[in-house]
């Protein structure tokens, strides 16, 4: 079976689509050690200031973390269901569900811009405006929190230090995947994958994957550290 | 059996002719260089990159041993010392010293080598050679604005606090080019798993193979981890997050962990290839099957896994804490272990081999008897009492220059020159290479050398003016760099000439057993006619004594 996408080096289809496979699987562990360096850092200022962390945790709401979450799962599930077009050659199928991916992954951005925006606001995004009053003195702001002392409170900084670096990588990679989305969807719109040829689906549906399962570790870790029975 | 094959046949290279048709002029123009997807095209395009980038760092190099010539501070200020040895490092690392093997010789060979008419990904490959000139580009331009002056080890809260240079700008270069870095392991490990030729079973690999899969393995799982480091370094430089910073509650230390979890595996990542060059270069002019091959292929696999567990032994002075210095120590030793494997079952190698010294056999010697002193000397300075003393001092400047210069440098230029006919269908002079070869040999014991006792005597790394009874040993020093700077002008300058002058090559000028040299040279586009059927070991020297003759192998 010769298509049109077969490289020249390779000697069989299946020698080009079992490289790609490997290469993709290769890739997405660089990315678990690009992450990787983020969840060390993560462990070790959560053991040293535990308080800290809970606190500045309680600011990030959890309704729409599990809403994003929510939204995340549904693009991925779009996506599998895009690799099973593909591979069932349902043209105007596959276009569908990368559509349905694409729009999942905005909303969440968008979700996600509302959180930031928040943050800015209330002056907790770190550098030179970041604000720990909130922290020092919770009854004043309304909130129910017990005070931290002053150091303490200036470890709220890291952990929002963290909450950005973490989120913002991973918005990143939501970025870049949307980005790739529409070049998919547009050779999807030209036929490219409705002949067999599924091979850039099958690999763009694993990074999309990957991302999920990165968020699915982000929104317990950020959002929900305090929601263990006995803190 | 020993007494047929060690008789050596050297083949009539009057009667050799250039192929008509070959990967060099296959097409024409600029842009069927800068847009090709050929593995050898890039390899070419990376050897001119790097080779540009390496004098830069070299004149960087000159200019820190023209102000080390007297112990007063009278070249250049505090600051632009500074500037001086930032650039040296940052060029020569990571502009020259993690691409120079793999994304030169092992571009062009790893495919040939397998069997296979590409690499997995040749537009990745591709991709990963601009990727390397955007960093250059960046690296450059920090230059240009006025230079950084973080030593190339970023160390926070010196690069995000104190430091009014170019940081930014450089952090971007060196996270740019580590993408280079990862997608050329990540096309070898591809490569070498899913394109080897019917017949090339994993252990009739040439070795070169398998320290480019060691290395590859570093490349892919270390370089994210800098990555991230870097831009953490930017984002507290630019925004001022806080997760180095300790007036935030973030900790330096930490810092100093990412970046040696991938600054020491990238250690291993410079001179792995280089082992690998070593391995091919000696059973060649030996005319000897690899003594213990299958002990050197797996100790390239050791010297990987172990090198990931020793990035503790930059920090033994940074308060780090006893118990685990401990075990770094004792990790840090166990690495020598693989490494004696090697150099042990290369002097093998040689026993009763029929030795012949052209220029790659010289490098290779060089190769031996520097990387086993600067081996050496890391022991001396994994030890944790032996550290505390010589750490930050001159000895550990010239341990790792014995082992990335003495040690990958010589193992370039090895192979280099035993690929050129390889690569370029002609000849170096080899009296000429010989003269440089032995040059640089003399130029670069000359300026390490002094190194190890004025470091042992105390004077401090980066450092611009010291005292006065250290001065004769520094001016030995310089001297030898001025040797070595010769050393190294002398290939630019013979190698350019041979491209038009220099003896048609042949296929197999070496007499050497790997897939590369039963083709033409220069290769063809697609490296093999048909698809090679391999049905023997890896340096079957018999197996090419009883070749077919009449093999057909040009075409045109």
């Amino acid at each position: 079976m010769a298509l049109p996408q077969h490289r020249h080096h390779f000697e069989t289809p299946e020698q080009q689509r079992e490289a790609g496979t490997f290469g993709m699987w290769l890739f997405l562990l660089t990315e678990i050690m690009f992450f990787g360096g983020l969840f060390f850092a993560y462990l070790l200022y959560r053991n040293w200031y535990h308080d800290a962390f809970v606190v500045a945790s309680n600011q990030l709401s959890i309704p729409l973390g599990a809403t994003n979450t929510a939204v995340l799962i549904g693009s991925g599930f779009f996506m599998a269901l895009g690799v099973w077009a593909a591979e069932v050659k349902k043209k105007g199928l596959l276009v569908l569900f990368l559509i349905l991916t694409t729009v999942l992954g905005c909303v969440f951005l968008g979700v996600k811009y509302v959180e930031y925006h928040e943050k800015w606001e209330k002056h907790h995004i770190p550098g030179a405006h970041f604000d720990v009053s909130e922290f020092v003195n919770p009854h004043a702001y309304g909130l129910k929190e017990q005070p931290l002392a002053p150091d303490m409170a200036q470890k709220t900084q890291v952990f929002f230090s963290l909450y950005f670096a973490m989120t913002g990588m991973h918005a990143l990679h939501m970025i870049i995947g949307i980005v790739l989305l529409f070049w998919l969807t547009w050779r999807a719109h030209r036929g490219e994958f409705s002949s067999g040829y599924v091979a850039p689906i099958e690999n763009f549906g694993l990074y999309w994957h990957f991302v999920d399962i990165v968020w699915l570790f982000l929104f317990p870790l950020l959002y929900l550290i305090n929601r263990h029975p006995g803190a | 059996m020993s007494a047929t094959h060690t008789i050596i046949n050297l083949p009539d290279q009057r009667t050799a002719t250039l192929p008509k048709r070959n990967y060099i002029n296959a097409e024409d123009g600029l842009l069927s260089w800068l847009l090709t997807g050929d593995h050898k095209r890039i390899a070419i395009l990376y050897l001119i990159s790097i080779t540009f980038f390496f004098f830069i760092g070299g004149a960087f190099a000159g200019l820190i041993r023209l102000e080390l010539l007297t112990p007063q501070p009278d070249l250049v200020a505090s600051d632009t010392y500074n500037k001086f040895f930032s650039m040296h490092g940052i060029i020569m690392i990571f502009l020259f010293l993690v691409p120079s093997v793999p994304a030169t010789l092992g571009n062009f060979l790893m495919p040939i080598m397998l069997g296979a008419k590409d690499l997995a990904f040749p537009k990745i490959n591709l991709l990963s050679w601009y990727l390397y000139m955007i960093g250059g580009i960046f690296t450059l331009a920090a230059l240009v604005l006025g230079g950084v002056d973080t030593g190339w080890t970023f160390t926070t809260p010196l690069s995000t606090h104190y430091l009014n240079t170019h940081v930014v700008t450089t952090a971007t270069a060196i996270f740019v080019a580590g993408f280079s870095s990862i997608f050329t392991g990540l096309n070898f490990i591809v490569t070498i798993h899913r394109m080897r030729a019917p017949g090339m079973t994993w252990f009739r690999m040439p070795l070169f193979v398998w320290s480019h899969y060691a290395a590859s393995i570093l490349m892919v799982l270390g370089t994210p981890v800098l990555a991230i480091s870097i831009v953490l370094v930017a984002l507290e430089r630019t925004i001022g997050i806080g997760v180095f910073d300790p007036t935030k509650g973030g900790d330096p230390l930490l810092f100093q962990h990412l970046f040696w979890f991938y600054s020491h595996p990238a250690v291993y990542i410079m001179i792995l290839p280089g082992m690998g060059v070593i391995s091919e270069v000696i059973s060649t002019f030996s005319r000897k099957r690899v003594f213990g091959y299958t002990a050197v292929a797996f100790s390239s696999v050791a010297i990987a896994l172990f090198g990931f567990f020793v990035w503790a032994h930059h920090m033994f002075i940074m308060g780090v804490s006893n118990y685990s210095a401990l075990v770094f120590s004792l990790l840090t030793m166990l690495v020598a272990v693989p490494s004696a494997i090697k150099i042990f079952n290369w002097a093998f190698t040689l026993q009763k081999g029929s030795i012949t010294f052209e220029t790659p056999m010289l490098y290779a010697f060089g190769f031996l008897g520097l990387f086993t002193i600067g081996g050496m000397t890391g022991v001396f300075l994994g030890a944790l009492g032996m550290d505390i003393h010589l750490t930050e001092t001159y000895f550990i400047v010239a341990h790792f220059h014995f082992v990335m210069v003495g040690g990958m440098l010589m193992a370039f230029l090895a192979g280099i020159h035993f690929w050129w006919p390889k690569m370029t269908g002609r000849m170096y002079p080899e009296s000429l290479s010989k003269l440089a070869a032995v040059t640089t040999f003399i130029g670069f014991n000359l300026t390490f050398l002094p190194q190890f006792i004025l470091g042992y005597l105390g004077m401090p790394r980066r450092y611009h003016a010291y005292p006065p009874e250290f001065q004769v040993l520094n001016v030995l020093s310089t001297a030898g760099a001025t040797v070595l700077g010769v050393g190294y002008m002398l290939p630019l300058l013979y190698l350019g000439w041979s491209l038009k002058y220099g003896a048609i090559a042949g296929n197999n000028p070496w007499q050497a057993t790997g897939l590369e040299w039963q083709i033409q040279s220069p290769p063809l586009t697609e490296n093999f006619i048909e698809t090679p059927i391999v049905d023997h070991e890896a340096y079957d020297y018999e197996w090419l004594a009883h070749k077919t003759e009449q093999e057909v192998t040009t075409v045109g």
